[in-house]
């Protein structure tokens, strides 16, 4: 099975001083869908953010998508999270653009046709039950609603990873409930590797997962 | 209204840098076109003992234009109290020949005293009169003028910089989410901050043609031009073409320069 992550000896840090993850191995097979927990502070985000090049490998080696991210060239950082779809605990979403606009970025990005981009969208706003609000902007919505903005934005282009940070951290059990079915359908339907850090993997959920557990700066797979 | 807001400080710091430069264009060109008038009314009267043809007057300097002998008609008339012909005609051969040098262009002092200097070298002429004070008193407040103009453009230059740096810092933050997360999704920059360029690009324009309106009215109104009629003076306070296009051409570097510091100054934040 092709992996879609590779980390070998990986070590990852803010600065010079502290080390977060440190001198790690594991890798992700594509089309799986994986939890990562932890306590508070472990480095769960941090592990996030080094998969998606927002923090570079302070050392060893990882590879995303055949990209290998230490010393990556923004050009080519670029060209790997266009095929990335990430969801954020606090959404990230374009306050001054419409939620429809908002869903369409990843398809202005990787230069859909504009007729493709808008039937698109359309499919993604009845799958997300937000059709009858597509021209409202993200601060009139609740945050559940936010959130699946965000999960129509992260499944957009056919990404080939999903990454999710505290995907239902601030969501209410009717909206957490429709997000993770949202990412179950993905994995399922579409073959999307998901990756998903979170305090709680939910209990009821009808995908094989794998579960990495981070401690004192290590990762452990969990059975 | 949010949007107008949005444009109106950028649109008003660039008027004024507009406003600023296009004055100072009008002040140079006021200056140069009195200057030419004073040229054609200033001469330099030069005292021969010899007879001097114009070539060779012409030759000492190139700065004279055009030579003109004086006729000592006018003096012998004034000392003429009772003296037969032949008696002013030995005078008229006796008398040093006066010429008028008109000069290509209103000299400064320093082109002043080098023609005195030059023409003094030639053993025939005795007397040069340069009317040094006059000159000097009129060239050096025209020089006054112009420099308290551009010290004037250059402080509103200067503090229209430093408003333009305050509204990068607002541009900065208004933007920066907007291409952070835009970055996420693997943007490249020129896509990233197209809105910022074009949001400049267009308060530029809107600048542009603000300061169009405002000086094709100033260069058609009657009080303007009766100002500069009873100075004597003639220009083109504004050329609708030219003047436009490098009124357009600063509006635009200067608001691409500021888009472009934010830019280069934009960290990812996730």
């Amino acid at each position: 099975m092709d992996k879609v992550i590779v980390a070998k000896d990986l070590s990852l840090s803010y600065s010079n001083d502290e080390t977060i993850i440190n001198q790690v191995d594991f890798s992700v097979n594509s089309g799986s869908f994986v939890f990562i927990t932890g306590a508070s502070g472990s480095g769960k985000s941090t592990l996030l953010k080094s998969i998606f090049g927002a923090l570079k490998p302070k050392g060893g080696s990882l590879i995303v998508g055949g990209v290998e991210l230490k010393g990556v060239a923004s050009s080519k950082l670029n060209f790997l999270r266009r095929h990335i779809g990430i969801v954020f605990q606090d959404y990230k979403l374009i306050k001054e653009w419409t939620i429809e606009k908002n869903i369409m970025l990843p398809l202005i990005i990787n230069g859909y046709d504009k007729g493709v981009a808008h039937n698109q969208v359309d499919k993604l706003l009845k799958h997300v039950r937000l059709k009858h609000q597509s021209g409202k902007y993200p601060l009139e919505l609740s945050g559940g609603e936010q959130q699946r903005v965000a999960m129509a934005r992260a499944l957009a282009h056919n990404p080939i990873l999903i990454l999710a940070d505290e995907p239902t951290g601030n969501l209410d059990d009717y909206s957490s409930q429709l997000i993770w079915n949202l990412l179950e359908g993905a994995n399922e339907q579409l073959k999307t590797t998901v990756i998903v850090v979170t305090h709680h993997i939910p209990q009821a959920l009808n995908v094989d997962y794998k579960h990495f557990h981070i401690e004192y700066g290590s990762i452990n797979e969990v059975s | 209204m949010k949007s107008v807001k949005n444009h109106l400080s950028l649109v008003i710091a660039l008027l004024s840098i507009l406003f600023a430069m296009q004055i100072f264009v009008i002040v140079d060109r006021s200056i140069d076109a009195y200057k030419e008038n004073l040229s054609i009314n200033y001469s330099v009267i030069v005292v021969s003992q010899k007879k001097l043809d114009s070539k060779t007057l012409q030759g000492i300097n190139n700065i004279i234009a055009k030579v003109s002998e004086l006729s000592p008609d006018s003096v012998i008339k004034r000392l003429n109290t009772g003296m037969n012909s032949k008696n002013v005609e030995l005078l008229k051969l006796s008398l040093p020949k006066f010429y008028k040098l008109s000069l290509a262009h209103y000299p400064s002092p320093k082109e002043v005293k080098n023609l005195t200097s030059d023409l003094l070298k030639n053993k025939s002429i005795t007397k040069v009169e340069d009317f040094s004070f006059n000159h000097d008193t009129t060239y050096k407040l025209l020089v006054l003028f112009k420099s308290v103009v551009m010290v004037f453009a250059v402080v509103v230059f200067v503090v229209t910089i430093l408003l333009i740096f305050k509204e990068l810092r607002i541009w900065q933050y208004k933007h920066s989410e907007r291409m952070s997360i835009m970055g996420l999704f693997g943007a490249a920059v020129w896509l990233r901050s197209a809105v910022l360029f074009r949001l400049a690009i267009v308060d530029a324009l809107i600048a542009s043609v603000l300061a169009f309106g405002a000086f094709t009215y100033i260069s058609t109104s009657s009080w303007v031009l009766q100002q500069f009629q009873n100075i004597g003076i003639n220009i083109v306070i504004f050329d609708s073409v030219n003047d436009f296009l490098t009124l357009l051409g600063v509006a635009i570097s200067l608001s691409i320069l500021l888009a472009t510091l934010i830019v280069m100054g934009h960290k990812e934040e996730v």
